[in-house]
């Protein structure tokens, strides 16, 4: 019996019962109920958003279970510790190229972060990447970062780190979508040759391409979150009665669901040869040392549909955004209409309809806003909009959802809002960058008679790329193009016999063959060295330091590729330490006042002389009256002024009652407190004086005196006051920021998945990640304490060790700070407002900066009190100012160290280990 | 410039904002409860401060003074000894310690002016000087009290008159309500517009605006009416209801007045916005970024502290950001009534860095689409 045979006869690797999933109103699944045969290729067939990805994060265990079960490898998915059992024998890799890697992180790091994460050791991550890398023909661009890797490249290596871990039950999303054919060929093989060395193994995938789900061993059609069929290719050929999996495909939609039951013909172009709608000649596009587009030279007759094939990354969006005069070619020259390209010419792009990869509609507007938006843009006459927008509307066949928003339809329906925003104007040109990528084969049939009807019957020029080769075999002619070089332009069938085959993809990969043989090596095609015996696959430890570390490693390697990030940390913080530190200042000196001297004595003179003499106040003119006064006063220039009545010194020498008058700028009450204070202050000591003067020192004499001692700070001098407590806002602020953003950042783009399909706790992943933010932190507090000490010349009088004790404590509880934030909001922009409003204020109205917080009222004194800052700021003071040791500063450590482990747990508690 | 693309464009922006609920929360909240709250939290000159007593006199005259220290100035004074004065005046305990020698009471009456010490924690820079005025003042009275009638006082000869304008009871709620919205205006002018061109350009509409016949500029004014807009109508919303209303904070110029500088403001800080988006390329570079640009332009705008304190080198290069002559402007509108007339130097001075902010702003964006 051989391996295959068993493996039939086993218990299904995976099944669900009664599976129902919603998000929000939108249904993804309905009472699914399915078993997936074990030690098989297993194909997950339907349209885009009928609940394949779904049903594939489901049986991963990535997403919360709301209805019904799943049983993998022999246990429940709700279960966490089946969950945790099982995790390392399911390997999942997402949709979209290389969702899961780490774009900065080189190929090998990539692969080592997902082996540590496994728990490998270095050797044997050393081993088994070693073994991936070289089957997978990746060895040379072990060091390349994944960012620049082509897109099958980074497809091959998203396989890599799935398959690290020897798994037993592959779940695949759509792996090849946006991959050329060559790389496309290169992924099922490796595939294949894997299961054939690993015969347990079970492979789950969704894919868009009928062509490659009809090699797979057993298949599952999809539609509307139901499954619809399921069985081998033959099975469902025969069932349905269809020569292709893609008629058999349709032939088990719904009638409604069909569309147009005849197969798509577009009758063959005819036009005049001479006049061309699109010229390129000799097109470059260069960034840095990086050539992306490489002498690009084409000519589009009017009212063709020429197509434009090639992988991910291999410059045809370049070339598409060089003619649209997105980007400036380096060289050459790209003309519409005999008109060379020019971003400023606004006439040309009237003329010109644009679909661009990005889904690039708005979101935030309706299906009909997007429509009357564009058309508005294109300054169309506002009687005529309407009209327009419902043909549109019609012909597009919108018209059920013209109140939906874009991001609930399904994608084909998208695709076709994208189109019909595209064509609002009527334009005669239309340029398509991958318009049907990741859309059903119903809807691409769909899309594809509107272009005919387009370009046959309104003689408009389509220039779209693809991946599809029966979508190019549409076309009127096609360019396939590779590593910015266009291989071959001619029609599809031209192409297909110049190398001797009958498909036109077998052609491609001949030409793409040939075009690599010349650059890049092509994979060796050994396989990967067989699994390692006594691969004992245990339920992983509760606690792994080298998963933990694993999650530093990659925040470190990250830090340190993003260099602007780190500079921004350190430098910030000096630099923001600086502006602080001196702006914030409660010395109130050199404050302008001016006088309005009635009496012009010399005793009058006398008076103000006294006060423009001390450091506080600076006079200005003299004022001549009240308007004056009020004039300069309203306008902020002066903030006090002297009234000195007429007689004054004459009543003085007689001994009748005479007052001196001054107003102050009672705005900031902060500030005319001080002011008051100064100004009692003067007019006592000018009296004493004066006194004295006349009638000896014993007349003054007090019944008591009061020696104040300013403590601590004997200059009371704002600096030092302050300096020491900014250390502590900076130092909550910056590592606050980084730990959410790095959260939210993963959450955005997808890497996430990680954390919810690999043996990773909560706490190796928060607590791994943390530990670069502290060092980062603690570099940060050596650096300002430096500063406060050399720059700003604060005493330090206190305890070194213990300061660093404390701040290391105060450390860990900001960036544990920063993850509980993280863990509320999704997005980065509301995650960014959202820490600046959670620590700023706090930081520097409650904390004690300038304020006691004794002196704080209600709601500030609470937040004060356990608010971790407030007892750093008592630290930092006391460390530089009040000579603390290491016993002075234990209470408000303790008191701090209280929030790290109640900040950790909740955030720990929140962070879900499932998607909802 | 097609001044329907910048309205229809603007329209869009305003229907974006409108499905963030995330956005219009915090929008709503650094306009009302924020202010609120932050100015309402913000204690008097003086309030609260903790004073410990060391009473080695025991007399009555120690015992009056102790209980002349009363709310909403002190917090009701701790008894203590010498020996725990230091270890609470170094965990911040106290901020003043006051210690009134032996025989205190009988010196005084016998005119032997006895001398009393007054230990400050001068970390604490915003009690320290005004405290220690009060205290002097408030143990003067006692002492004048108990010996009234024992010795003839020498009279004063001359009186000060002191009369505080625009808030003469000093209240520090109006300063912090005002400044609350001003900060409010700068920050959230900063947030929307460049975080909002930061997503765009992340979600890829921004190119796709670019392929349709609408220029940089018109994106660019676009945002900044719309966004601008937004801001004014929240800062107008919250002077009028908030402020004035809630609060009870008289203002005491023209609202329209102080409306048209703080559009000449959002001009200013919303193409600041634009800018730093262009320069930061990823969200958390840009988080990074305001961080750096927010802190020094609220600390160092002379909002919370007067610019005459700061060094003169600060002084001089604030003058060239908006918030200087914003808050210079606001301060003589909304509390001492001032008029065009007094004002018109910030307004041009706003103008010409808004002017300047949008040209620099104009050229990186073009750039940045590119």
């Amino acid at each position: 019996m051989t391996a295959q045979q068993i493996a039939g006869d086993r218990a299904p690797v995976a099944g669900v019962r009664a599976l129902t999933l919603r998000y929000g109103d939108v249904t993804a699944l309905e009472d699914v109920t399915l078993d997936i045969p074990a030690g098989r290729m297993v194909g997950l067939i339907g349209p885009d958003g009928v609940g394949k990805s779904s049903l594939l994060s489901l049986l991963a265990g990535a997403r919360v279970i709301q209805d019904g079960d799943v049983h993998v490898l022999g246990g429940d998915m709700r279960d966490a510790a089946h969950r945790r059992r099982v995790g390392p024998r399911i390997a999942y890799m997402p949709q979209g190229l290389g969702r899961n890697l780490y774009p900065t992180l080189s190929v090998q790091e990539n692969l080592d972060f997902f082996g540590s994460l496994f728990g490998h050791d270095k050797a044997e991550r050393a081993r088994r990447s070693d073994d991936l890398l070289g089957a997978t023909g990746m060895l040379p661009f072990r060091d390349r970062p994944a960012a620049k890797l082509s897109g099958g490249m980074k497809q091959k290596l998203g396989l890599c780190c799935a398959l690290i871990h020897d798994p037993d039950f592959l779940i695949l999303d759509e792996p090849t979508t946006g991959v050329d054919p060559l790389a496309r060929r290169q992924f099922w093989d490796l595939i294949a040759r894997i299961s054939r060395d690993r015969p347990q193994m079970s492979v789950i995938t969704a894919t868009a391409y009928m062509e490659e789900a009809a090699g797979f061993d057993w298949l599952v059609a999809m539609n509307a979150g139901r499954v619809l069929a399921t069985g081998t290719p033959a099975e469902l050929l025969d069932q349905t009665g269809a020569g292709t999996l893609d008629d058999a495909f349709i032939a088990l939609l719904p009638q409604e669901d069909r569309g147009a039951d005849s197969a798509l013909v577009i009758p063959p172009w005819q036009g005049r040869d001479d006049d061309f709608a699109i010229e390129a000649e000799g097109l470059t596009m260069r960034f840095g040392d990086f050539t992306a587009v490489d002498t690009v030279s084409f000519r589009i007759r009017r009212g063709e549909i020429f197509g434009f094939l090639g992988s991910n990354g291999c410059g045809k969006t370049t070339t598409m955004k060089m003619l649209t005069g997105l980007l400036e070619p380096s060289e050459g020259r790209a003309k519409l209409f005999g008109h060379e390209v020019d971003a400023r010419n606004l006439a040309v792009r009237r003329r010109v309809g644009f679909m661009s990869q990005a889904f690039s509609l708005y979101s935030e507007l309706t299906v009909r806003q997007n429509l009357e938006l564009h058309a508005r843009l294109f300054s169309m006459e506002e009687g005529a909009i309407p009209a327009r927008v419902q043909a549109m509307i019609d012909r597009f066949g919108l018209s059920d959802v013209t109140h939906a928003m874009p991001e609930a339809l399904p994608l084909g329906m998208r695709q076709r809002l994208s189109l019909a925003v595209a064509m609002i104007h009527g334009p005669e040109i239309l340029i398509l960058d991958e318009p049907t990528s990741g859309v059903d084969p119903v809807a691409r049939n769909g899309f594809w008679r509107i272009l005919a009807e387009l370009s046959r019957d309104d003689g408009v020029t389509i220039f779209v790329s693809t991946h599809f080769m029966n979508e190019a075999e549409w076309c009127d002619r096609i360019s396939l193009m590779h590593a910015g070089k266009v291989l071959v332009s001619d029609t599809a069938q031209a192409i297909a016999e110049s190398k001797g085959h009958d498909t036109l993809e077998d052609a491609f990969v001949d030409y793409l063959e040939e075009a690599i043989g010349e650059g890049e090596p092509a994979p060796q095609s050994q396989a990967p060295a067989p699994a390692p015996t006594g691969n004992a696959q245990g339920t992983p430890a509760r606690f792994s330091l080298r998963r933990l570390l694993s999650y530093s490693q990659l925040e470190y390697l990250q830090l340190r590729r993003d260099p602007i990030r780190l500079a921004m940390a350190l430098i910030g913080s000096l630099l923001l330490m600086i502006v602080i530190g001196y702006g914030i200042n409660m010395d109130v000196e050199d404050l302008s006042f001016a006088a309005l001297d009635r009496d012009h004595t010399t005793t009058s003179r006398d008076y103000i002389e006294n006060i423009a003499g001390s450091r506080y106040f600076i006079e200005q003119p003299p004022l001549s009256g009240y308007d004056d006064l009020d004039a300069q006063m309203r306008a902020g220039r002066i903030s006090l002024a002297i009234e000195i009545p007429p007689g004054f010194a004459s009543d003085i020498a007689r001994g009748r009652d005479v007052a001196v008058g001054a107003w102050y700028d009672g705005a900031a009450p902060q500030r005319a407190t001080t002011v008051q204070g100064y100004v009692q202050g003067m007019h006592g000591d000018w009296i004493r004086r004066h006194m004295r003067e006349a009638f000896g020192a014993a007349a003054i004499a007090g019944d008591f005196e009061l020696v104040t001692r300013y403590r601590y700070n004997p200059d009371v001098r704002s600096v030092i006051a302050i300096v020491p407590a900014v250390i502590p806002i900076l130092l909550l602020i910056i590592p606050a920021m980084l730990t959410t953003l790095s959260v939210a950042r993963e959450r955005e783009l997808g890497s996430i998945i990680n954390f919810y399909v690999t043996p990773v706790t909560r706490f190796e992943f928060l607590i791994g990640k943390q530990l670069p933010y502290i060092a980062i932190g603690m570099l940060n507090f050596f650096l300002m304490l430096a500063m406060a000490r050399l720059l700003f010349g604060v005493p330090f009088n206190g305890s070194l060790a213990g300061f660093t004790l404390a701040a290391l404590v105060y450390v860990t509880a900001t960036t544990a700070l920063g993850f509980l934030v993280s863990v509320f909001i999704a997005s980065q922009v509301a995650a960014l407002f959202a820490t600046a409003l959670l620590t700023l204020i706090p930081a520097i109205s409650y904390s004690g900066l300038i304020d006691p917080v004794a002196s704080l009222a209600g709601f500030g004194q609470v937040i004060g009190t356990i608010y971790p800052t407030t007892w750093f700021v008592t630290v930092a003071r006391g460390a530089f100012l009040k000579a603390f040791g290491l016993a002075e500063m234990i209470p408000p450590m303790l008191a701090m160290g209280l929030a790290v482990p109640v900040i950790l747990i909740a955030a720990m508690y929140f962070l879900k280990k499932q998607a909802r | 410039m097609n001044f329907k693309n910048i309205w229809n464009l603007g329209i869009k922006e305003l229907r974006g904002l409108l499905r963030d609920p995330v956005m219009l929360i915090l929008i709503a909240y650094s306009f009302s409860l924020s202010i609120w709250t932050s100015s309402n939290s913000a204690p008097e000159a003086l309030a609260k401060a903790t004073i410990s007593i060391v009473d080695e006199d025991r007399s009555h005259l120690s015992s009056r003074i102790a209980s002349a220290f009363y709310l909403p100035y002190f917090l009701p004074p701790n008894m203590i000894t010498t020996d725990e004065m230091d270890a609470r005046m170094d965990a911040g305990t106290d901020t003043f310690a006051l210690t009134i020698p032996p025989d205190f009471a009988r010196d005084v009456l016998a005119g032997k002016a006895p001398a009393m010490q007054l230990n400050v924690d001068a970390t604490r820079m915003s009690q320290a000087f005004t405290g220690s005025g009060y205290i002097q003042q408030i143990v003067n009275a006692e002492v004048a009290e108990y010996v009234a009638g024992q010795r003839a006082e020498a009279a004063l000869p001359v009186g000060l008159a002191l009369r505080a304008r625009y808030n003469p009871s000093l209240d520090p709620v109006w300063f912090g309500a005002i400044t609350s919205v001003m900060q409010s205006i700068t920050m959230l002018s900063l947030v929307l517009t460049g975080a909002a061109l930061i997503r765009e350009k992340e979600h890829g509409t921004v190119e796709h605006l670019l392929v349709m016949p609408v220029s940089a500029g018109e994106i660019m004014l676009s945002k900044i009416w719309s966004m601008g807009g937004v801001v004014l109508l929240a800062s107008a919303f919250s002077l009028v209801v908030v402020v004035q209303g809630v609060m009870a904070v008289p203002i005491a110029g023209s609202l329209p007045l102080f409306l048209a500088g703080a559009v000449l403001m959002l001009f200013a800080m919303t193409a600041m916005g634009v800018y730093m988006a262009t320069v930061a390329g990823t969200m958390p570079q840009f988080a990074l970024l305001m961080m750096l640009v927010l802190l020094p332009l609220q600390v160092l705008s002379g909002a919370l502290t007067p610019r005459e304190s700061m060094p003169e080198i600060i002084q001089t290069l604030m003058l060239a950001a908006p918030n200087t002559h914003f808050v210079m402007m606001s301060q003589s509108i909304l509390f001492r009534g001032a008029g065009i007339a007094t004002v018109w130097p910030q307004f041009l001075a706003l103008a010409l860095i808004g002017t300047v902010l949008f040209t620099l702003a104009l050229r990186r964006f073009r750039t940045f689409l590119r």
